[in-house]
């Protein structure tokens, strides 16, 4: 009798262990990297953000934990109505079970959207706009590395404390320049400076010299730039042509990426003040990593959201491993309700609306001379803590907070 | 602070220098496209394309070859113009007895792959291309501030399009030319090589396309969809100014230039679309366009 | 324009058994659409029988009016935003949004054509591409169309109240509903007294005019129709994927449904069906080449001109000496 019970006890164990295993759809465990592979945006994610997907499965070791793990690419052009079908098609056709980067928040919103009515998951690292945790916040998407309002209370409070009380916005058409300028407008009306007015451009501009005309002729003490990748980069290489800086104005670049500066040069750069949640010199295994990457990058470093994509499929794959499931609700649930802790950001944790919380770094832009070499561009100029650093819980209009 | 109606001056006249060099690529552009339609009878929709090609040649010319800007003005639209010629050869002839529509997608199609492929190779956000040494830099003169290069830009396009109206209007292989346009065949008759005039013609437009776009490179940055979107305004510049018609694309492309940058200054909302606005006006007085004669 | 060849590709004249031809491509056609969702993707297929129906109505416009409309994207993308609109910000139900979308672009071709029928072949073609691009600039600013961001999360809703939408089955009964509706009324439309009039009209106007026609007004309706089912299928679409962008406005959409038509033949009754088909697929599996696809695009479109202008469905039809 004992017997039969035991073995009872034993095959039910089997068809439960057996049954776990079955709950990873297909047996394999498939991760889509989307964003922007040659546009304006593709030198901050781009191929980047595929080869750091790829180190994350490996240095995982999926393959020695029996985990079959592959990872998909593609390009979503930064269009709201491609990322969508193309998730769409991902999440129905290919059994894509997550999706990360997606930067451009207007296709980020749109593939939060499509990940939440088929119950998936989205670890958003590229995407800016704070509606991600906030209004549009959903229980399958973690917004993992930056966003506008962090961005605006970073720099944007740095600018301000420094004299610059009276700005014009330069913005990006679309979700993200209209997020960051209005948390920026906020912070500067909270620290009593004034906004005189913001003139919006369409994404990819070429040229900048009728916005920055109207910039000048409204006479604010800083022009801030509600923009990002190429954009930005346009923006301050024209500024220069026409003299804007040497007419008394000052320009503040709201979201800049390593890679950005990369692309101006550091004599064009000297001197910007800017907000990043990781850089590579931070570390000795941020700076080990970086190396590891640059190795299979043509020697270009990472930016901040190729690290952050690193760490979210960590992350992702050590919550399926635990919660034996990936089943989108549920994994992000697990992610949730466990810290954070890889190589590159330390200590984390991801709150209930979504929002992953690490400190975040002031950084400004060293001149030619104090630079060793290419990618030494940083030097900190303030830590800020995770719990000042992101918007708190109840300001957000989440309405998964309740 | 000087002020004019409401607007510093500072902002009016660098809106207004924007809308002039805004209006020298239209002027540019539209003349390339209406020499081509004039005996050809061909819409070039190739042409912002050709525009972009005389761009990445300057920037090639540059990066591979190390020659600089004064000679990609030369190089440029001899190349893209031999290229045009070829195209011209091989492709337009055979259209030539069918209906003008089927040229429209023929060129249409060429855009396409011409503009898929450099995008390919290149990304589709833009690459920089440096102002030149002796046109570097830029005057304060005081109610404005007027970069030189942008100077230029303008003073030079008004020389080309100036030069070529002169020839086509005032000069006997410009005779030649429009009694071309209205009766081939006479002048065919006459011993003139209809055909290889009409190839000529057709690799000059795409040439003056090619020198807007080497001129485009410092200001606008050299990428591949510069001239996708800006080819479409050129279009609604040369209906306004009469399809055949070389004054009217000179004049209406400078005009509409400034009549932009003029409602960039008063509407901002409205200056993308202020171009079409006028167009369809024209539209309803004088279909024929401003210059233009019926056909 | 008579001088020359006329762009459509010449239909053979109507033999006793013609209908025949149509009938058992018709019949095909069906049996695609219905049994196709089995073995592919329903959304895929959505997508093709939205495009085929903006395709034919493109053709009713080329094909049987013999203008060439550079700028039908603007219907497609008019009436995408406003039955998204409709449907998400009025709440209306989806028959209702579709409705509301349709008639849109009704309007805005009733407007437009009365500026662009005054003209014709090249001058009309350039015409209909400057306004849709005037019309793409406008969206781009208003606030309505949320710019870049387009209108996303729209509800596909309960049919008449009833029948929930969000499940793939019944949307796909809905699309296959409205796609055939407005292809047989494009069949009906082309086989009518009207249609034949439009014909003449493409053949030879002033004999046309001669005879008594007001071919200014055949040429609006026709241009007006066109337009109309151009924006069935944007409004139809919006719903499908709950989104409407600019894509959908942009002048290269204009120019794919131009491709389509070209492909499939222009001046038959199933090319556009069969170019759309054709197309998407195409895009759909060369995706991950990138921008190797306009090069494809444009590859397809100057062999087409040059080489191959009847069509895949007007080789066919040359072939059967039977007009398809």
């Amino acid at each position: 009798m004992a017997v039969l019970r035991k073995m009872t006890a034993a095959v039910a164990l089997a068809l439960v262990a057996g049954g776990a295993q079955a709950q990873i759809s297909g047996n394999v465990i498939k991760i889509g990297v989307m964003n922007d592979m040659s546009g304006l945006y593709a030198d901050i994610g781009g191929p980047g953000s595929v080869i750091a997907a790829r180190m994350a499965v490996e240095d995982f070791g999926a393959a020695k934990k029996g985990m079959k793990v592959e990872v998909l690419a593609a390009d979503h052009q930064n269009k709201p109505d491609v990322g969508s079908t193309l998730a769409r098609q991902w999440y129905d056709v290919d059994g894509v079970d997550v999706i990360v980067d997606v930067p451009t928040s207007s296709v980020a919103l749109a593939v939060s959207q499509v990940t939440r009515d088929k119950g998936k998951a989205m670890l958003n690292t590229g995407a800016a706009s704070s509606d991600l945790t906030g209004k549009a916040c959903s229980p399958n998407t973690i917004h993992w590395l930056y966003d506008t309002w962090m961005l605006a209370n970073g720099t944007g409070n740095a600018v301000v404390k420094t004299g610059g009380d009276s700005w014009f916005f330069l913005t990006s058409d679309y979700a993200f320049g209209h997020a960051l300028e209005r948390d920026t407008a906020e912070v500067v009306k909270k620290a009593g400076g004034k906004v005189l007015g913001a003139v919006r451009h369409p994404l990819n501009t070429q040229d900048f010299s009728s916005f920055l005309l109207q910039a000048q002729a409204s006479k604010a003490k800083v022009i801030g730039l509600a923009n990002a990748g190429g954009d930005t980069i346009n923006s301050i290489k024209q500024a220069a042509e026409f003299g804007i800086v040497q007419g008394g104005q000052s320009l503040a670049g709201l979201l800049v990426f390593l890679t950005d500066v990369h692309g101006l040069g550091l004599k064009t750069a000297q001197g910007l003040v800017l907000t990043e949640s990781w850089y590579w010199d931070l570390n000795d295994s941020s700076r080990a990593w970086a190396k590891r990457f640059a190795a299979q990058h043509g020697g270009k470093y990472p930016s901040m959201d190729h690290a952050g994509v690193y760490s979210a499929v960590l992350h992702y794959l050590k919550a399926v491993e635990a919660g034996k499931t990936d089943d989108g609700t549920k994994v992000v649930a697990k992610m949730k309700s466990m810290p954070t802790d890889d190589p590159l950001f330390g200590k984390g944790t991801i709150r209930e609306d979504g929002r992953k919380l690490h400190p975040v770094y002031l950084f400004e832009v060293k001149k030619p001379s104090e630079s060793k070499g290419p990618y030494d561009y940083y030097k900190v100029r303030a830590t800020i803590p995770a719990e000042q650093a992101f918007r708190p819980l109840k300001d957000g209009g989440c309405p998964l907070v309740k | 602070m000087t002020e004019i109606f409401g607007i510093p001056t500072v902002a009016l006249f660098g809106q207004l220098l924007i809308g002039l060099i805004n209006g020298s690529f239209y002027a540019l552009l539209s003349l390339g496209l209406a020499v081509i339609f004039g005996l050809l009878n061909i819409i070039n929709f190739t042409h912002g394309a050709q525009y972009m090609l005389g761009a990445f040649c300057a920037y090639l010319l540059l990066n591979k070859l190390g020659l600089g800007y004064w000679w990609a003005l030369l190089i440029a639209p001899i190349v893209v113009g031999i290229t045009g010629v070829i195209i011209e050869r091989t492709m337009l002839k055979p259209l030539y007895k069918l209906d003008h529509l089927y040229g429209l997608l023929l060129t249409f199609g060429l855009a396409l792959i011409i503009q898929g492929i450099f995008r390919n190779e290149y990304g589709s956000s833009g690459m920089p291309y440096p102002v030149p040494a002796e046109l570097a830099g830029g005057k304060n003169l005081g109610f404005m501030f007027l970069p030189v290069y942008r100077g230029w830009v303008i003073v030079a396009s008004l020389i080309v399009c100036l030069g070529t109206w002169y020839v086509i209007e005032r000069t006997k292989l410009g005779s030649y030319l429009r009694a071309a346009t209205e009766n081939p065949q006479l002048v065919q008759a006459f011993g003139i090589n209809v055909p290889r005039m009409i190839t000529l013609t057709y690799g000059f437009g795409v040439a003056l396309a090619a020198f807007a776009g080497v001129m485009a490179g410092p200001i606008y940055q050299v990428s591949p969809q510069m001239g996708a979107d800006l080819i479409i305004v050129v279009f609604a510049v040369v209906v306004i100014g009469g399809m055949g018609s070389i004054m009217g694309s000179i004049v209406t492309g400078f005009g509409l230039g400034v009549i932009e940058g003029l409602t960039k200054v008063f509407y901002p909302e409205a200056s993308n679309t202020v171009i079409f606005i006028i167009m369809a006006i024209v539209l309803l007085i004088k279909p024929a366009g401003l210059f233009g004669t019926q056909k | 324009m008579s001088a020359t060849q006329p762009v459509t590709g010449t239909q053979q004249p109507a033999a006793t058994g013609q209908f025949r031809h149509q009938g058992v491509a018709l019949a095909l056609m069906a049996a695609f659409f219905l049994l196709g969702p089995l073995v592919l993707y329903p959304v895929f297929l959505m997508k093709v029988m939205c495009f085929a129906l903006f395709a034919c109505a493109f053709n009713l416009l080329i094909g049987y009016g013999g203008l060439l409309s550079f700028g039908h994207a603007m219907f497609l993308g008019t009436a995408g935003y406003a039955s998204a609109h409709a449907a998400k910000v009025w709440g209306l139900t989806p028959e209702l949004a579709i409705l509301f979308g349709t008639a849109s672009a009704a309007l805005l071709g009733v407007v437009t054509g009365l500026l662009a029928i005054r003209r014709q072949g090249i001058y009309f073609a350039m015409i209909t591409l400057a306004l849709a691009q005037m019309i793409f600039f406008f969206y781009l600013q208003a606030e309505f169309t949320g710019g870049e961001d387009g209108i996303q999360a729209v509800p596909r809703g309960h049919l008449f109240g009833l029948v929930d939408l969000s499940n793939v089955w019944a949307m796909y009964a809905v699309v296959l509903v409205v796609f055939f509706g407005g292809f047989l009324l494009i069949y009906r439309t082309i086989h009518s007294p009207f249609g034949q009039v439009l014909k003449a009209i493409r053949e030879n106007e002033p004999r046309a005019i001669s005879l008594g026609y007001d071919t200014t007004r055949y040429k609006l309706i026709a241009y007006v129709l066109s337009g109309t089912l151009a924006g069935l299928a944007g409004a139809t679409k919006a719903l499908v994927f709950q989104l409407a962008s600019l894509t959908d406005v942009h002048w290269t959409m204009s120019g794919e449904v131009v491709l389509m038509t070209l492909v499939g033949g222009l001046g038959t009754v199933f090319g556009p069906v069969v170019g759309a088909l054709i197309i998407i697929s195409m895009q759909n599996y060369l995706a991950q080449l990138g921008a190797w696809v306009t090069v494809v695009q444009g590859a397809i479109f100057v062999l087409c001109v040059l080489l191959f202008r009847r069509g895949i469905v007007g080789e066919i039809a040359r072939l059967l000496r039977r007009p398809l």
